[in-house]
């Protein structure tokens, strides 16, 4: 997911017996369904793990600015452009609210910033796909903005308690990303033989890297059940992504175009569709930093970094300033 | 600079960073009254030079979507919390108080609404 690949820093799950009183209580709050807050006692684990997923997902969150920005100058009408400009902002203002919620834990902004630009943080796979036609707009919206939904809509009952709280926020505006994307792909889908067209190269670009960013296979995931014991996965990969196929394979037939998998078949017996798994050596290039536009999301990450330092220092110097003034007024 | 909300973190990832860490803005703490007379509400926090810039940035961070009509900044720094240490003696004192919930008290069906 936005967050994919978190790697558990605990042993295994301990059996309530085997923990200490404090963890005893700890956990037996979240089986509860109790809220974890800042101040809190928590094991050091949760405590790491949880800067590792919401660093990750805010990281996920301001990359993700990227390839849509690429479309904003080009936008096809001013309306259009309006709405992407608002979404993308949207997408700003989500790795606010959630580098916000990291920093409750005690790791500061400026640290997680270094981290990603170093490489040393991770973002989700999906955003080192790039954005080479108008379509391609639509089919993030509608996919990207869509799994990002199966997953983030149980987050909100996460069991720390500032993630919880920035998910109701960002779920509350996601769902407008995920329409927008949709819009436009009815619009192509539904336009002139090269607009069609156009649709369908997009989703055959973005379908099975969709699928990847619920992350690797459950058989293959093996940090997910800590995780799980703690409350901060609410589901496993292949539940999310097999609700994620249900959903999105009937809104494929409605626009008319084919999903690329020729494997791909409704199962009367599960009740599911039965579809191909995507290519997990992609997938582990890709995190790895060799998909097609690793070095450049970092290369522009870094440029604004360096490039906007003396605005934050200016204005830094600013506020120092007035604050002096005013105090040799006093 | 950290959030009243903040716990301290010990770990050696997160170790503090001596120059990275100068250039930070301060951590502002914001609380938002929605359109319907309710008070202002803390919904987060974020980084600003000054109050203005809190204020501005509270604005397009928290208010896309006319969630507010009037916005407090606080820097973090200047918030007193109390801690979940304190949490027995502060609150232990209204435990067995029951008396002061309305509930208490039966008042018989014949009396009506009350």
């Amino acid at each position: 997911m936005y967050a994919q690949m978190i790697k558990s820093t605990g042993k295994g799950i301990k059996s309530l017996d085997e923990m200490d009183p404090e963890e005893r209580a700890f956990q037996e709050r979240i089986n509860a369904g109790g809220k974890i807050e800042p101040k809190d006692w928590m094991p050091d684990g949760y405590r790491k793990n949880l800067i590792r997923q919401i660093g990750q997902h805010a990281h996920s969150e301001i990359v993700g600015q990227l390839p849509e920005g690429n479309w904003i100058t080009r936008a096809p009408t001013l309306e259009r452009k309006a709405i992407l400009l608002a979404k993308v902002q949207d997408e700003a203002g989500h790795g606010l609210y959630l580098y916000c919620a990291a920093e409750t834990l005690g790791v500061t902004r400026d640290q997680m910033t270094r981290d990603l630009l170093s490489g040393k943080m991770k973002y989700s796979s999906i955003f080192n796909y790039p954005t080479l036609t108008w379509a391609d707009m639509g089919a993030v919206g509608w996919l990207v903005d869509g799994a990002a939904i199966m997953n983030q809509v149980p987050l909100q009952r996460t069991s720390y308690g500032p993630y919880a709280r920035a998910m109701v926020r960002i779920c509350k505006e996601e769902s407008f990303h995920q329409r927008q994307g949709f819009d436009i792909m009815m619009k192509m889908a539904k336009g002139t033989e090269a607009q069609r067209k156009m649709a369908q190269d997009a989703l055959n670009r973005f379908w099975f890297p969709a699928l990847m960013m619920f992350g690797p296979s459950d058989k293959d995931s093996v940090h997910s059940a800590q995780s799980m014991a703690w409350k901060i996965k609410m589901n496993t990969n292949d539940e999310l992504r097999q609700k994620f196929v249900d959903e999105t394979v009937p809104q494929a037939e409605y626009l008319g175009l084919t999903i690329p998998d020729e494997t791909l078949k409704f199962n009367g017996e599960t009740g599911h569709y039965d579809f191909a798994e995507p290519d997990w050596e992609e997938f582990f290039q890709v995190l790895k930093g060799n998909g097609p536009c690793n070095t450049e999301r970092l290369a522009a990450r870094n440029k604004a970094w360096d490039e906007g330092r003396w605005v934050r220092e200016g204005l830094l110097a600013h506020a120092e300033k007035k604050r002096s003034r005013q105090m040799a007024a006093e | 600079m950290s959030s009243p909300e903040s716990s301290e973190y010990k770990g050696t990832e997160a170790a503090p960073h001596g120059k990275a860490r100068s250039t930070e803005w301060p951590l502002w703490e914001i609380f938002i009254r929605g359109q319907h007379g309710l008070s202002h509400r803390h919904v987060g926090s974020l980084h600003a030079a000054d109050a203005e810039m809190a204020i501005k940035n509270a604005r397009d961070v928290y208010t896309r979507r006319n969630e507010g009509v009037s916005i407090w900044a606080v820097e973090a720094s200047a918030i007193a919390a109390s801690s979940p240490e304190e949490k027995g003696a502060l609150y232990e004192p209204a435990n067995d108080k029951v008396y002061r919930h309305p509930t208490f008290f039966d008042i018989p069906d014949e009396v009506g609404a009350m």
